[in-house]
């Protein structure tokens, strides 16, 4: 019993060193869904966590909880962070909307900051990327690459931000083959490597020669190359796990967008505001186009530097919902709001999603 | 290659380390203790299975050791259990916590590394047969180690005297010490073997399910492995159906799904856990069979008076 008293008093102190001696750093906490050797989703948060270290150096102090269960979890990990005296979190998945606005109730000098949701508060700011700018742009080279005319998806959770994807991809793939089949299968998981390669396996057994996904391992991109079918990386650039297969991956680049928030952090000029940057912002970078002919390449390119450049938009009209009513007229774009919480798909997806 | 091929091949290769995880745990409550930590062995196999291929290009060699890491951990947990009795339960989650942390620190240098694949076999003329080649005859080696060691263990338990030995020992500890068998080393060397069996089906993961090193890539297997076992009632034929019906229904749920007939994905995914537990509960209708065959003695300490 002395012994663990001592240790205890032991563990006191050491934390209480440790605080006194970083009141004047500003602490930095990240939590995220998926390890940090995900080589997908959080790997790419984490990259932008080392630029605040590299940009900031002793100014700061960052620290991360990975492999934070969405739900109940994810608010103790919150507070957690909170009471040992983080000024600035970052929360990096849509799952933890709710726990950081709760969190952010009880800590109102604390600024929070949440990937891809839609609730603010005072001392909650959000940001997300246009990831979808970069659906487009696969979504055209799939349908250029298949040879059978049908791409599987391998599909998360049922969210606006999936949703958004599956329908960016698919008008992609229509402006160029407007027959394009596009088969979806949900995993409801982001992280389940074991499944999201089943779901690779069953779909080129339905006759897909294109794998893309919603999901955060490189597990479905492996399949397609064991398999003879090619795909994208998704987050990160993948091209090491599937040299054969990968044509390009949707990066996420956060690294300027958190260096450029923990300078507001700093400087007393952060303000709980929505961030949507895409390509145009860097936010969104095509990884190199590999393993197509140089028609494709060109094609890919252009309409990469198009999207970064504004002169088009991905969901410009016409564009068709999956009942057949019109959801945007000809020359019009379909306006963030609805983009935001899209929750139905565009005509020629077979899938009916799920509620 | 047709769908239905596609489709039976995936759901061999999904079924195949919840059998090997499963059926060395089913020895292990035989014995009367109750491991709780399959998990982390298995996600410890899976570890030091894809360093030891990755180091030295053989994916044998990532077997053997994913199966000594298996029998490590398993060897931790038999010393906590069964020489200084601690409480099955709590050691066996600690386990699980220890095997997943663990294995993310080991697996830090080979995070994101190209793993090495555990072959096919091939035999000429035989694998070539259409359909039922590919099937039969054209798996890695670990699917029919799997199902050899199902057979072997329903063979060692209910026919041989060492079986005997094993459910006595589960079944009433004290009657198996008064008869002068050595409660404790049985339990041992039961444990091992489902270390063993554990790391093999974590190996299997990291070199023939997705051949790569991601941390938390068992992604609850050996959870339902754990499950398995107790709705088998402890019989390994049991078991087999059980893991294979759990595949089937995972690998159909994903396959309808391709299909966008547009049935709930949520739906679908519980469906394996339903189907099995409905299926299994059924085959174990038998209450008194039922009975018989569940270790008495399951997770209650032993100490041998002296």
């Amino acid at each position: 019993m002395r012994k663990l008293l001592a240790i205890a008093v032991g563990l006191a102190m050491t934390l209480a060193v440790s605080a006194a001696g970083a009141a004047d750093k500003l602490k930095i906490g990240f939590i995220y869904v998926g390890p940090v050797g995900d080589h997908g989703w959080t790997y790419q948060h984490d990259q932008g966590r080392l630029a605040i270290e590299k940009a900031f150096g002793d100014k700061v102090e960052t620290t991360f909880v990975e492999k934070v269960a969405e739900g109940p979890d994810a608010e103790r990990a919150i507070t957690r962070l909170a009471r040992q005296g983080a000024g600035l979190i970052f929360t990096t998945s849509f799952g933890f909307m709710d726990p950081t606005i709760k969190v952010a109730k009880r800590f109102p000098k604390v600024k929070f900051e949440h990937a891809t949701g839609f609730k603010r508060a005072d001392n909650v700011a959000t940001y997300s990327s246009r990831f979808y700018e970069g659906r487009y742009v696969i979504g055209q080279i799939a349908a250029k690459m298949s040879k059978s005319g049908v791409a599987g998806y391998v599909a998360s959770f049922p969210i606006p931000e999936v949703v958004r994807g599956i329908n960016a991809f698919m008008l992609g793939a229509q402006s160029i083959n407007p027959d394009f089949k596009v088969k979806v299968v949900w995993v409801n998981s982001w992280f389940d490597p074991g499944k999201e390669a089943d779901a690779a396996k069953v779909m080129i057994g339905q006759g897909a020669d294109i794998i893309t996904q919603h999901t955060d391992s490189t597990a479905p991109l492996q399949i397609a190359q064991e398999q003879g079918a090619v795909g994208f990386g998704q987050a990160s650039d993948m091209m090491k796990f599937a040299p054969k297969a990968q044509l390009t991956a949707i990066i996420d680049d956060w690294s300027e967008y958190y260096v450029n928030r923990t300078k507001a952090a700093l400087d007393g000029s952060w303000k709980a505001d929505d961030t949507w940057g895409g390509m145009g912002d860097k936010m969104v970078v095509m990884a190199a186009f590999t393993n197509m002919p140089d028609d494709v390449k060109k094609m890919a390119e252009e309409t990469t530097a198009k999207i970064t450049s504004g002169e088009f938009h991905p969901f410009t009209g016409p564009i068709y919902k999956q009942d057949g009513s019109l959801a945007v007229k000809e020359g019009e774009v379909l306006d963030d709001g609805v983009l935001l919480g899209m929750n139905w798909y565009v005509k020629g997806i077979d899938d009916k999603l799920p509620n | 290659m047709g769908a239905l091929e596609a489709v039976i091949l995936t759901i061999i290769t999904a079924s195949t380390p919840l059998l090997l995880a499963a059926v060395g745990e089913l020895v292990v409550e035989r014995s009367g203790v109750l491991n709780l930590g399959v998990e982390g062995m298995m996600v410890m196999g899976a570890v030091c299975g894809f360093a030891a291929a990755y180091t030295s290009g053989s994916p044998y060699l990532g077997i053997a050791a994913g199966i000594t890491a298996g029998i490590g951990m398993s060897l931790l947990f038999a010393f906590l259990t069964q020489s200084l009795v601690s409480n099955q339960v709590a050691t066996g989650l600690a386990l699980t916590l220890l095997g997943l942390g663990l294995s993310g620190l080991i697996g830090e240098a080979f995070t994101g590394l190209p793993g090495v694949k555990l072959p096919k076999i091939w035999i000429p003329v035989l694998t070539d047969i259409p359909f039922i080649g590919p099937i039969l005859f054209g798996q890695d080696i670990l699917v029919y180690v799997s199902i050899a060691l199902t057979i072997a263990v329903a063979h060692v338990l209910f026919k041989t005297r060492i079986g005997l030995v094993i459910r006595a020992v589960g079944g009433n500890h004290h009657s198996a010490h008064a008869l002068g068998y050595n409660v404790i080393a049985v339990r041992y060397a039961c444990i091992a073997f489902g270390g063993a069996c554990a790391g093999l089906a974590g190996a299997y993961l990291s070199l023939a399910y997705t051949p790569q090193w991601i941390e938390n890539m068992t992604a609850g297997r050996g959870w339902i492995a754990l499950a398995l076992v107790v709705f088998s009632t402890w019989l390994p034929r049991r078991l087999a159906i059980g893991a294979y019906l759990f595949g089937t229904v995972w690998i159909m749920g994903l396959y309808v799904q391709g299909l966008g007939i547009g049935i709930p994905s949520q739906f679908l995914s519980s469906l394996p856990y339903l189907v099995t537990i409905v299926a299994l509960v059924v085959i174990s209708g038998n209450r008194t069979l039922t009975k018989v065959n569940t270790p008495a003695c399951i997770g209650q300490p032993f100490v041998p008076d002296r």
